[in-house]
């Protein structure tokens, strides 16, 4: 996984509450056996008519936001299917940010996976983002996550919380199955004993 | 922590290996589950790291979204990425070892059906798959829940999954249904009070008169659609309905193993005094037969009532409900009943077991289906569908004009050709009403089995009660 460095960039906004994945990515695109070029085809029903032209009203076809990587969302972003077609949908595009006041669970968990960071604000720090992505081209966010701070382009600063674990992950790529291979005489007597104990479980 | 413990806090203890200072944690995975979309990168990259997988015995795999339900996919699935998605699964499955139901097996069938159908789901358990209904599996008081493709692949390697606790929330569902009020009527409406992001954060444990008076197939059903509700999975502690239904099935435990088992499932409920930390209670005697109107599952009302007005919810729901009534071609103040529909789906994790297809035929009951509906049940595996026809179930509804298919997600998310045309719309059994999900611009009103052979008789959204 690539190392999350300092993001500058345009944030997008899409004031929409309960994005789901099936809007992220729809399903037709979850046929493929790879995980990349999936970014031609986020938000696809949104993005394009049904004979494949760009709607020009959509925010990511807007020239302002085409390079963006921050998405500045509603409520509940990321609900619906487990598919990780959606971060890796959002990756290929470009995103490496996303900002609300919540996600749906394996989202969440999803954007860690792949190098991208999923920040949960207050309603009112939201909203300021929000404003400030509406202004377009020259409203730059800068997100650190070493810090846990994103400068606003007054100067200002808001700041986040983030599990500590996920943040030591994204600042140094980690895979997570590096990680628990590390443990696995950990996992070995945690099999024997509690095959002793639910016996009809298997080993 | 406290003494007493609630249904989750005893499975998450009896699987925990380990625990980081900040709750991080390594999670033994007691079943996994596996199907052709969510797996052939998590494959991929056992084979470019030369892993194998932990556990192939604990491993089952099966093809079930994009499967076409036709008669004819025994000669091939003729759309090429199906076709090589399968066929990718066919070969993991063999190359790695796993359990797995191909395509034409008899015993093939959607992935949350056929776990409980051949006894590979059992109480006490945690089971995970690359899909998000895996929360259906609660039902039988075992943590189950969807993950992604990254873990799906990190379970492979290692059999276990990092995670952090969820809260404990507990959803009371009080009294007794009425006539025609089935399950599905009890899961939309909680998410039809508690939003979907109620559950966020949390495991969610139903209980109450009306869980209990369920069917171990109704429980499924509820728990099935803990996800929509937000919640990170559905739980519904084991009782001698969850043993009777297990006892006897291909993976259940046998001889003294299933008494064993049996003494360790009794265990196996929140004690008294135990904490949550989010409380919802509600009065079963007064939940109806309802269908969603919107995009999202929350969008549930009584079918006796009327379209809402986006005026009536705040700010950023309003934006919400304008966007989705533009959508669904629905106006404010419009009768539910007046809506006419063009399709009907059954089947899914939903609904698509037997008790579905048998209350379908008690509400047919030698009606038709209304001249120029498109009609579907799709059983949600080979068994199912087997033992429809051995009840005579499967004739009466293709008399009353039903198609008849094969076992597979199908039309629930429209991976496979059973997709709904723009602006069609569909009465459907499914979980979720998100825009384009059956097919781009298509309309789905979700309801129970009942409510979509009453809507498949009349052509339009129906009350069930005045058809029994």
């Amino acid at each position: 996984m690539e190392k999350f460095t300092e993001v500058r960039s345009v944030a997008a906004p899409l004031p929409l509450i309960n994005i789901d994945t099936d809007m992220i990515i729809p399903k037709q695109f979850l046929k493929t056996i790879k995980r990349s070029g999936l970014g031609k085809n986020l938000f696809d029903e949104m993005r394009y008519d049904q004979y494949g032209n760009e709607i020009e009203d959509f925010v990511l076809n807007k020239a302002k936001y085409k390079n963006t990587s921050i998405l500045i969302a509603g409520d509940n972003f990321g609900c619906g299917s487990s598919r990780e077609h959606a971060p890796w949908a959002l990756l290929d595009f470009g995103i490496r940010v996303v900002i609300s006041t919540s996600y749906a669970d394996i989202f969440y968990n999803n954007c860690f996976k792949n190098g991208i960071l999923p920040i949960i604000l207050q309603k009112k720090d939201r909203d300021l983002l929000m404003d400030d992505a509406l202004k377009g081209s020259n409203s730059i966010l800068i997100i650190n996550l070493e810090n846990q701070e994103i400068q606003r382009p007054d100067g200002s600063i808001i700041t986040f919380d983030v599990d500590q674990f996920k943040k030591k992950c994204l600042l140094n790529g980690l895979d997570d199955i590096e990680l628990t291979m590390k443990k696995f005489d950990k996992i070995k007597s945690f099999e024997d004993s509690y095959s002793n104990k639910f016996p009809w479980l298997g080993k | 922590m406290s003494e007493n413990k609630t249904l989750y806090d005893k499975i998450w203890e009896n699987h925990l290996i380990s625990e980081e200072d900040d709750g991080t944690s390594l999670l033994y995975v007691d079943r996994h589950l596996v199907h052709e979309v969510t797996s052939p990168q998590a494959f991929e990259g056992l084979r470019m790291s030369n892993r194998k997988v932990r556990s192939p015995d604990k491993t089952i795999a099966v093809p079930d979204h994009n499967v076409p339900t036709t008669l004819d996919r025994e000669e091939g699935i003729s759309n090429k990425e199906s076709r090589i998605q399968v066929e990718a699964l066919d070969k993991n499955a063999t190359d790695f070892g796993i359990n797995y139901y191909p395509v034409n097996d008899i015993r093939q069938g959607i992935v949350h059906i056929i776990g409980p159908e051949q006894g590979w789901t059992l109480p006490g358990m945690t089971i995970v798959c690359g899909d998000s209904h895996t929360a259906t599996h609660g039902a039988f008081g075992a943590l189950a829940h969807g993950i992604g493709t990254s873990e799906v692949e990190h379970v492979l390697a290692t059999q276990t999954l990092i995670q952090k606790k969820s809260k404990n929330m507990k959803v009371e569902v009080n009294g007794s249904l009425g006539i025609g009020v089935t399950a599905k009527d009890v899961t939309l409406s909680i998410i039809g009070q508690t939003g979907t992001a109620g559950g966020t954060g949390h495991v969610i444990e139903y209980t109450g008169s009306v869980i209990s008076n369920l069917s171990v197939e109704g429980r499924m059903t509820v728990c099935n659609m803990a996800i929509e509700g937000g919640a990170r999975a559905g739980l519904i502690a084991p009782d001698q309905k969850t043993f009777d239904y297990i006892q006897g099935r291909p993976h259940a435990p046998k001889g003294s193993n299933w008494e064993m088992a049996i003494n360790s499932w009794k265990e196996l409920f929140s004690d008294a005094g135990s904490k949550f930390d989010k409380l919802v209670v509600i009065d079963g005697n007064k939940i109806a037969p309802v269908v969603t109107w919107g995009t999202s599952p929350e969008d549930v009302l009584p079918i006796n009532e009327i379209i809402p007005n986006p005026n009536d919810f705040d700010v950023q729901k309003k934006q919400a409900v304008e966007r989705s009534l533009n959508y669904m071609g629905l106006f404010p103040g419009q009768k539910l009943e007046e809506v006419k529909i063009d399709t009907v789906f059954i089947g899914s994790c939903t609904n698509g077991r037997i008790e579905d297809l048998r209350e379908v035929a008690k509400i047919m009951d030698g009606k038709k289906v209304k001249e120029g509906i498109r009609a579907m049940i799709v059983p949600g595996s080979g068994l199912v569908r087997e033992q429809a026809e051995e009840e005579g179930i499967a004739q009466k509804l293709m008399e009353a004009g039903f198609e008849w298919r094969l076992a597979g997600c199908s039309m629930c998310l429209a991976m496979n050709p059973d997709q709904l045309s723009p602006q069609e719309r569909c009465a459907a059994t499914s979980n979720r009403n998100f825009e384009g999900r059956q097919g781009r611009g298509g309309r789905t009103h979700l309801m129970s089995p009942a409510m979509a052979a009453a809507a498949a008789i009349t052509g339009h959204l129906t009350d069930v009660r005045n058809l029994i």
